[in-house]
């Protein structure tokens, strides 16, 4: 899962530093992620694993870091 | 439709076109809109900011790469117009005559209804590196907002008076925080009680609740709020934003040492700010408290 996720970031991050290799726990947005790549990240990941984050989810410290987005995913995909 | 509007038409100071969100403002309206604006002129006089006055246009260009669309496609408001061979003309009015669709027939021109005073600001400062210290502009333009509704304070065209600080993040961001206690005053000095909140933009969709959620856990955006027509809440007569880099980086806006500038931008709901008068103190401006009719005719 976790390089799924990094290859997303890659794509859609606009990350200052490469996303495959930045700590898992690494602050995405100082590493230069937008609040509109943000955005792009969301969509991506929910099409990536075939989820929809409900609003509770869609807020700046679950995309903060790899950690956190692998976290919200296996929250939604019940580990399936 | 809201008890305020009803009164407000029936005074002769909002003139309905038939369309939400859409009127001509009667007189004694006016007059109320522009001694406040001469309010904030001599309140701010000291600040000494750069004046500029645009028509309420940006260039599609400079729209375009502002990233709007981005965040707010549903309220923008681009200028379409008929540039097609005069043998197309007959179809277009055929179609009018007959209550057809005829947009398709027009083309996108170079100019959009202007979203927010500040924007065509930005694009100008690109051409050098600011002076050590940043800029201070004053704008007032009318804006476009296309979000039609019974709310007499949400109009789809309104002014807004902005001051807008081109500088570092620090010199913003004080500048900034430092005026929502500043306008506070000014607007309590006027019988408005204003409280400030921290707030966010209507970003559209999915991904604008993110964006949303983004601005607010940021404190990019306060607001001073009164309660004047909608029964959901008060309503914002005044915002203080923060756009970090956002306008820098878009435009190639640099500090004097290079680096790229930061933005901020205070702005009054014009119109707000004249309904919320209305609403405290009466439809009658000849009745409303010494105090208030001084600081504003004085």
């Amino acid at each position: 899962m976790d390089n799924q996720i990094r290859t997303i970031l890659k794509q859609h991050g606009k990350l200052g530093s490469d996303a495959m290799s930045l700590a898992e726990d690494a602050d995405l947005y100082q590493a230069g992620m937008t609040s509109h790549a943000s955005v792009n990240v969301m969509l991506a990941l929910e099409g990536a694993f075939d989820v929809e984050f409900p609003d509770r989810m869609l807020k700046r410290s679950v995309f903060e870091s790899i950690r956190n987005m692998r976290a919200a995913i296996e929250e939604l995909t019940g580990g399936r | 439709m809201s008890t305020l509007l009803q009164d407000l038409i029936s005074k002769g100071l909002l003139i309905p076109t038939g369309v939400d969100g859409v009127y001509g403002r009667g007189g004694v309206f006016e007059d109320v809109l522009l001694r406040f604006d001469s309010y904030i002129s001599r309140l701010a006089a000291n600040d000494k900011a750069d004046v500029m006055r645009f028509p309420p246009l940006v260039t599609r260009e400079n729209f375009e790469k502002s990233g709007y669309l981005k965040s707010f496609p549903h309220l923008a408001g681009p200028v379409f117009s008929f540039n097609r061979p005069p043998a197309d003309h007959a179809t277009l009015l055929e179609r009018v005559q007959a209550g057809q669709p005829w947009g398709d027939m027009l083309e996108m021109t170079d100019t959009v209804l202007t979203p927010a005073a500040c924007y065509p600001v930005y694009p100008t400062l690109a051409h050098a590196p600011l002076a050590k210290g940043g800029r201070l502009v004053d704008v007032l333009s009318y804006c476009f907002r296309h979000e039609p509704s019974i709310d007499p304070a949400r109009m789809q065209m309104f002014r807004m008076r902005e001051f807008i600080r081109i500088a570092s993040a620090e010199e913003c961001h004080a500048w900034r925080d430092q005026w929502i206690e500043r306008a506070g005053h000014w607007l309590q000095d006027l019988g408005l009680p204003a409280e400030s909140a921290v707030a966010n933009d209507p970003f559209f969709g999915r991904g604008g609740k993110m964006l949303a959620a983004n601005q607010r856990s940021q404190e990019l955006k306060f607001e001073l709020v009164v309660p004047i027509a909608n029964a959901e809440g008060p309503t914002a007569i005044m915002s203080f934003n923060y756009h970090q880099e956002h306008f820098g980086k878009t435009f190639g806006i640099t500090q004097a040492n290079g680096e790229v500038a930061h933005t901020a931008c205070v702005g009054f709901g014009m119109e707000r700010v004249t309904l919320g008068l209305f609403k405290f103190h009466g439809l009658d401006p000849d009745k409303w408290p010494a105090g208030v009719r001084d600081r504003l005719w004085g």
